[in-house]
């Protein structure tokens, strides 16, 4: 089952041509990372997924972005965002208490039954491996903890409001290993749950996680395979070249 | 020979000097007030009408004019000009026309107060027919304040960051439920910075109340809004000036009660924006 399918997209952010051509699949509950250098046009890409690019005025696009024979577009965006959920670079946690912080996406819906809210907290907590370490605190302010409970805490946060799909925008880019594999390890359990696009500066954690690897290079995608095809025997020179670190 | 830790030390005398020329007139002006006022200050002062044209008696009518007019004025202009903020710092493009009206209310706080006194006289007391009146009063001292209650709380409003807006926009929220659970809540510190300031200024003022509200002499409490009212900063100027003869412990007793009210409900905003403050985490 095909939960996105792209074509033709192209971006511009004033005269800034960010993305050109990109056509391609999101599988339903698959890990797509999207490997590139700085200003290759991923995490733009990442941002339509969701209509956050909306947010920017100089903002223009072209082509066709559906979710689930949808046109996202057409869709209301709070819609889409509900639908397509989304884990940021940095922790960032809103300023509230940690179950305010799960709580949020809920409430945000119209759910204010005590009960209801708990259990769907507590669920969220779970599923991003967190709840152990915070069950018992969860009227602490979110920013008591620590970078890799905090960037749990938006993946649970995420999960709360029961999106389909779930973007990482270089969700590990500020922790340390301990809490990078833990990050990785629940992604690899969402997985069976949710779709995931995983944006990553990081070419090893698309090998380890990444069922397919697309590559991207100055807002083109020039490669989209089987993650081991990507990194054994890539088809074009250029993505062997970043793979190895020769640039970016 | 250039010695760097020398100039460093000239250039803290200097600014130690700036700093010293700014608190000691203003530790003077306290220091003169409360030394000659403290004497007039007693129960019979604080709660009495004024006697003896003046000369005597309290100026209980002058403090209740003051509290209404300032409270009035922030009431009138704190949910005007936070949804004008609101409109221009989370939904107006940013194009010519909204950098215009923003520079324009900028400008607008540098216009002198007697100016606003005026147009508070022709609209409010004139073409709205509120004759002299604490409504009419209360209005112009609010449109006196508000440029700065707007830049203030605008001001603060676009000092949360961008990332908690997306945050919150990501979750599914909407633009409305983020600006209220999610911007609002932050900015309250800032916009409580932009009403001390204000609070001060429409006790204070003269000028805007002199042609749409106050009285020379009123032995009676107003009954609503559509009544004169005597205010401290008028009385002040009316018994230093224009009635001969008042003793200076009266004068100055009247300058220290309204210093006191205007530091006394500027305390109150400052507790309450610390107490906002806290909630604020990062």
């Amino acid at each position: 089952m095909v939960a996105f399918k792209i074509r033709d997209l192209n971006i511009w952010f004033n005269d800034v041509h960010a993305l050109k051509q990109v056509s391609l699949d999101v599988e339903a509950n698959e890990i797509l990372s999207i490997i590139g250098p700085s200003n290759s046009g991923k995490t733009t890409f990442l941002r339509m997924l969701n209509r956050l690019n909306d947010l920017e005025p100089s903002f223009r696009m072209e082509g066709e972005v559906k979710f689930e024979k949808e046109d996202i577009i057409r869709m209301d965006a709070e819609t889409v965002r509900r639908k397509v959920g989304m884990v940021f670079a940095l922790p960032l946690p809103l300023p509230l208490s940690i179950f305010d912080n799960v709580a949020y996406g809920v409430r945000m819906q119209g759910i204010r039954h005590k009960g209801k809210l708990t259990a769907q907290v507590e669920e969220a907590l779970k599923q991003a491996y967190l709840w152990e370490e915070v069950k018992d605190r969860l009227s602490e302010s979110a920013f008591k903890l620590s970078g890799g409970q905090q960037q749990r805490l938006c993946i649970a946060r995420t999960l709360a409001v029961a999106p389909q799909v779930i973007l990482f925008d270089e969700p590990c880019s500020g922790l340390d290993p301990i809490s990078t594999a833990k990050v990785e390890e629940a992604m690899l359990k969402l997985k069976q749950k949710y779709t995931i696009v995983l944006v990553t500066n990081n070419v090893k954690q698309a090998a380890r996680v990444g069922d397919r690897t697309a590559f991207f290079l100055s807002g083109e995608l020039i490669e989209l395979d089987q993650t081991d095809k990507i990194f054994t025997a890539p088809a074009d020179k250029r993505t062997d070249g970043y793979i190895r670190g020769k640039f970016g | 020979m250039r010695n760097p830790h020398r100039t460093q030390k000239i250039a803290f005398a200097f600014l130690f000097l700036a700093i010293l020329l700014i608190l000691v007139p203003v530790g003077l002006i306290v220091f003169v007030i409360i030394q000659k006022g403290l004497p007039g200050i007693s129960w019979q002062f604080l709660s009495d009408m004024p006697r003896q044209g003046m000369r005597a008696g309290g100026i209980f009518p002058a403090i209740i004019g003051t509290i209404y007019l300032a409270s009035g004025a922030i009431l009138f202009s704190l949910p005007i000009g936070l949804l004008a903020a609101i409109y221009l710092s989370e939904y107006a493009k940013d194009n010519l026309l909204t950098r215009i009206i923003k520079l324009a209310i900028v400008n607008l706080a540098g216009v002198p107060s007697v100016v606003f006194g005026l147009f508070g006289l022709s609209l409010f007391v004139v073409f709205f027919k509120f004759g002299a009146s604490i409504l009419a009063g209360a209005m112009t001292l609010g449109i006196l304040v508000l440029p700065v209650i707007i830049t203030a709380s605008r001001t603060a409003l676009e000092s949360v960051p961008q990332s908690f807006r997306e945050v919150s926009l990501s979750l599914g929220a909407s633009k409305w439920q983020t600006i209220r659970h999610i911007v609002l809540p932050n900015a309250i510190p800032g916009i409580l910075t932009g009403v001390v300031l204000e609070i001060g200024r429409a006790a204070g003022e003269t000028a805007p109340i002199l042609f749409t509200v106050a009285a020379f002499y009123l032995p009676q409490l107003p009954e609503s809004v559509f009544d004169q009212t005597m205010a401290l900063p008028y009385h002040l100027y009316v018994i230093s000036t224009q009635v001969p003869n008042v003793a200076e412990k009266i004068r100055y007793g009247t300058a220290f009660v309204l210093l006191a009210i205007v530091l006394s409900m500027n305390l109150i905003a400052v507790i309450m924006r610390n107490k906002f403050r806290k909630l604020k985490k990062w």
